[in-house]
């Protein structure tokens, strides 16, 4: 095949590629530059001077053909407005899913088919299995490393045109074995956070570009506690940061139940406040076929959460599709905004973007 | 595979290979007084005279340099300095639009920095700047110019200036006048006296020397403020020992392009005309940027916007096939920006990003050209189909 392979600058992306074209594949190494803002903006993060500079490194090691390309544009659209705006609404978004989503799996995907590859291939640790209704996107066995939460929009046609070769690994083998291949990248700190906020500072980031929206800060009966500088400096279920001053009542800590930027007003309770039972959400992605009845399965809130027994149901009316979670244990703590991934044993079944909790 | 990029750099010249090789065996520091370091200087010093006869200039007015980056600082900056030191008053540089980034750069950073203005030359379609626009850029205030730089010819568009009309242009209100002539040198003439220019920027290796080397050509009278600081050599201008292995190298490319230049030049751009001919053939909306008369263009030029197409794309596409040719922009990154050339000369942006430039040199073969002819059509067709989608996508 002829193999596009994403090179973040990154171990995990550069130990993918040389398994593809140790597999026997035709791989062209691009890298994706997703911030014009890259000069000096440090080494965290994927869309820095020094990445693309790491990420050459490694398609040279390799003797593979590397090109930049310029997804900013798209980036900038399709991810960092989105990320804004559903803060905004007092949302919390995972701007990873929605990167793999819209851009590596579309934008870049679509780029890469027109050009003649047949398939993408990344460092995420996941693993692609031949099934009956074609490629089926399961957990990666590293447990502690396993991305397919953030893969969990990939519909079919992308899935079919995805490589991911770590998936079978550990982050320590892939470590050594880009040691062993002369990877300069080898010992390089994982990235995190997200990557256009290379400060981690996700809530100064949100104010410089929404600007101050003061509101009150109350308890569950309404009763004014304090205020705050703009509610999309608040996620459900945070307990730092809310500068209340004096303890509550009865001296249990407190926690953001519910973030309302219409009225400016932040939430905030006890802990048994936050238990989930019930889950709902919009714009599901299958990975496989959808599920036509209610389907035993695991639901998983966060990149790195547990995941929980639960019944799901797919639901299509007038007002769109729907899927309907409910949890057999409840969760914590569990926003707007997050994406539900469920699984049925490893295998990834679909998620969908929580708009509702209960 | 198709090398197709001599603008970018162009294999060494058998003769520089071979003084180069024989030169690194050698031991000497050229300023130093033993024998050693005399036979090193003498190895300099003939270079020096071989570079200056190439280029119709004086054995002193030769300044070697690493390369034609700095030769190109050293002028921009140094003239500006110099000019400035012997007259305050003096801030403002009359430039082209279309100079490498060689010289923008160090143009903006003399403005950010250093209080100086900019005079933008109006260019035409072709990329062609005019004497009468430096005489009137000038006469708005004769007094405020520093100098007017210009360069010979286009590195992207190959699109060759009227230097030596800009020169007379700019003596007459006694206006000094450097040129970038890094694409020029080895395949145009190059004549330093004749062209009237007070300072000229030479690359080694894109005339079939080493890398890391250059020049610049400084006529006796211009006074610049030296970059590099240290042991005083090359006339103060530029202090920092001398890579005698390299000048000797740029000197015998000097020397084989006074030989061989107008023969070989024939030959490059009956080729170019080839490729020109089978990519207007393969894609018959191509358009040719830059000049389409002869005279007026590098022999080894082909500029080509594909509408449709993002260049990268295509670049991509030919590396797959074996062939090597630029989008010839500036790359931040590796980022494509599009070309400040192509937009100077109104070239809406989305042209200006689906473009490709080929180059071709002394070791360019007639299967060059063929297996452009061969390639170009399906990868046109193929970038276009992925340039509809990526737009689709935004």
């Amino acid at each position: 095949m002829r193999v596009l392979a994403a090179l973040s600058g990154g171990v995990d992306s550069a130990v993918a590629a040389a398994r593809a074209r140790d597999a026997g594949h035709d791989v062209t190494g691009v890298h994706l530059a997703l911030s014009r803002q890259a000069a000096g903006a440090g080494s965290r993060g994927c869309c820095t001077r020094e990445d693309a500079r790491d990420a050459q490194r490694a398609a040279d090691v390799l003797d593979l053909p590397f090109y930049v390309w310029d997804l900013s544009t798209e980036f900038s659209a399709q991810v960092v407005d989105d990320f804004v705006a559903e803060y905004a609404a007092g949302r919390t978004p995972n701007p990873c899913l929605r990167c793999n989503e819209r851009i590596k799996f579309t934008a870049v995907l679509a780029r890469a088919l027109a050009l003649g590859f047949d398939a993408i291939c990344t460092g995420h640790y996941a693993r692609l299995v031949d099934g009956p209704d074609g490629p089926e996107l399961h957990r990666a066995v590293d447990t502690d490393k396993d991305q397919s939460y953030v893969l969990g929009v990939l519909q079919p046609h992308q899935l079919a045109a995805a490589l991911f070769p770590l998936g079978g690994d550990t982050k320590r083998a892939v470590r050594a074995e880009a040691a062993h291949r002369g990877l300069a990248v080898a010992a390089k700190p994982d990235s995190t956070d997200v990557c256009f906020v290379p400060d981690g500072d996700t809530a100064g980031f949100l104010s410089r570009t929404l600007g101050p929206a003061p509101g009150p800060v109350v308890d569950v009966d309404g009763v004014v506690l304090g205020t705050h500088g703009g509610t999309y400096g608040f996620t459900v279920g945070q307990r730092r940061g809310l500068r209340l001053g004096r303890p509550a009542a009865d001296g249990r800590p407190r926690y953001v139940l519910a973030v309302s930027p219409v009225t400016r007003t932040v939430t905030v309770g006890p802990r048994e406040r936050l238990s989930v039972t019930r889950v709902e959400g919009v714009r599901p992605r299958w990975c496989g076929p959808a599920p036509t009845r209610p389907l035993r399965c695991t639901a998983q809130l966060r990149a790195h959460g547990m995941a929980v027994p639960a019944l799901a149901e797919h639901r299509a009316d007038a007002d769109g599709e729907r899927v309907l979670v409910r949890l057999d244990e409840p969760l914590l703590g569990v926003a707007a905004g997050q994406a539900v991934v469920l699984y049925q044993g490893t295998r990834v079944v679909g998620s969908a973007t929580v708009d509702r909790v209960a | 595979m198709a090398y197709l990029d001599h603008a970018a750099t162009t294999p060494m010249l058998p003769a520089a290979r071979a003084v180069m090789t024989a030169e690194l065996h050698q031991v000497g520091n050229a300023s130093s007084l033993h024998a050693a370091g005399r036979r090193a200087r003498r190895v300099v010093e003939e270079s020096r005279e071989s570079v200056a006869a190439a280029f119709g200039a004086r054995p002193s007015e030769v300044v070697f340099t690493a390369g034609g980056t700095e030769a190109d600082n050293l002028a921009v900056k140094g003239l500006f300095w110099a000019r400035r030191a012997a007259d305050p008053a003096r801030r403002r540089i009359v430039a082209s639009p279309v100079e490498h980034h060689a010289v923008l750069d160090p143009l903006s950073w003399l403005v950010e920095h250093e209080g100086a203005q900019v005079s933008w030359l109006p260019v035409d379609r072709l990329g062609r700047v005019s004497a009468a626009d430096v005489t009137a850029a000038i006469a708005a205030d004769p007094s405020s110019v520093a100098y007017v730089t210009v360069m010979w010819a286009n590195n992207e568009v190959g699109t060759v200036q009227p230097v030596a009309a800009v020169a007379e242009a700019a003596h007459a209100f006694g206006v000094p006048v450097h040129s970038d002539a890094v694409q020029a040198a080895g395949v145009l003439p190059v004549d330093f006296a004749a062209s009237g220019l007070d300072a000229l920027t030479l690359s080694g290796h894109k005339i079939g020397g080493p890398l890391g080397v250059g020049a610049l050509l400084l006529g006796r009278g211009t006074e610049v403020t030296a970059l590099l600081h240290g042991g005083g050599q090359e006339r103060d201008v530029r202090s920092g020992t001398l890579d005698v292995p390299a000048v000797a190298g740029f000197a015998a490319a000097a020397e084989a392009s006074r030989t061989d230049r107008v023969a070989r030049s024939a030959r490059v751009a009956g080729l170019r005309d080839a490729l020109v001919a089978a990519v207007l053939a393969a894609v018959p909306d191509a358009r040719l940027n830059g000049d389409p008369d002869p005279a007026g263009r590098l022999p080894g030029n082909a500029h080509f916007s594909f509408a449709g197409c993002e260049g990268d794309s295509l670049l991509l596409l030919l590396d797959a096939r074996g062939i090597a040719c630029s989008t010839g922009s500036a790359c931040s990154a590796g980022i494509a920006q599009p070309s400040h050339v192509l937009l100077a000369m109104g070239a809406d942006e989305a042209s200006a990003r689906g473009s490709l430039r080929f180059s071709l040199g002394h070791s360019s073969a007639p299967g060059d050209v063929a297996a452009v002819a061969d390639a170009i059509g399906p990868v046109v067709a193929r970038a276009r189909g992925a340039g509809v989608v990526a737009a689709r996508t935004v």
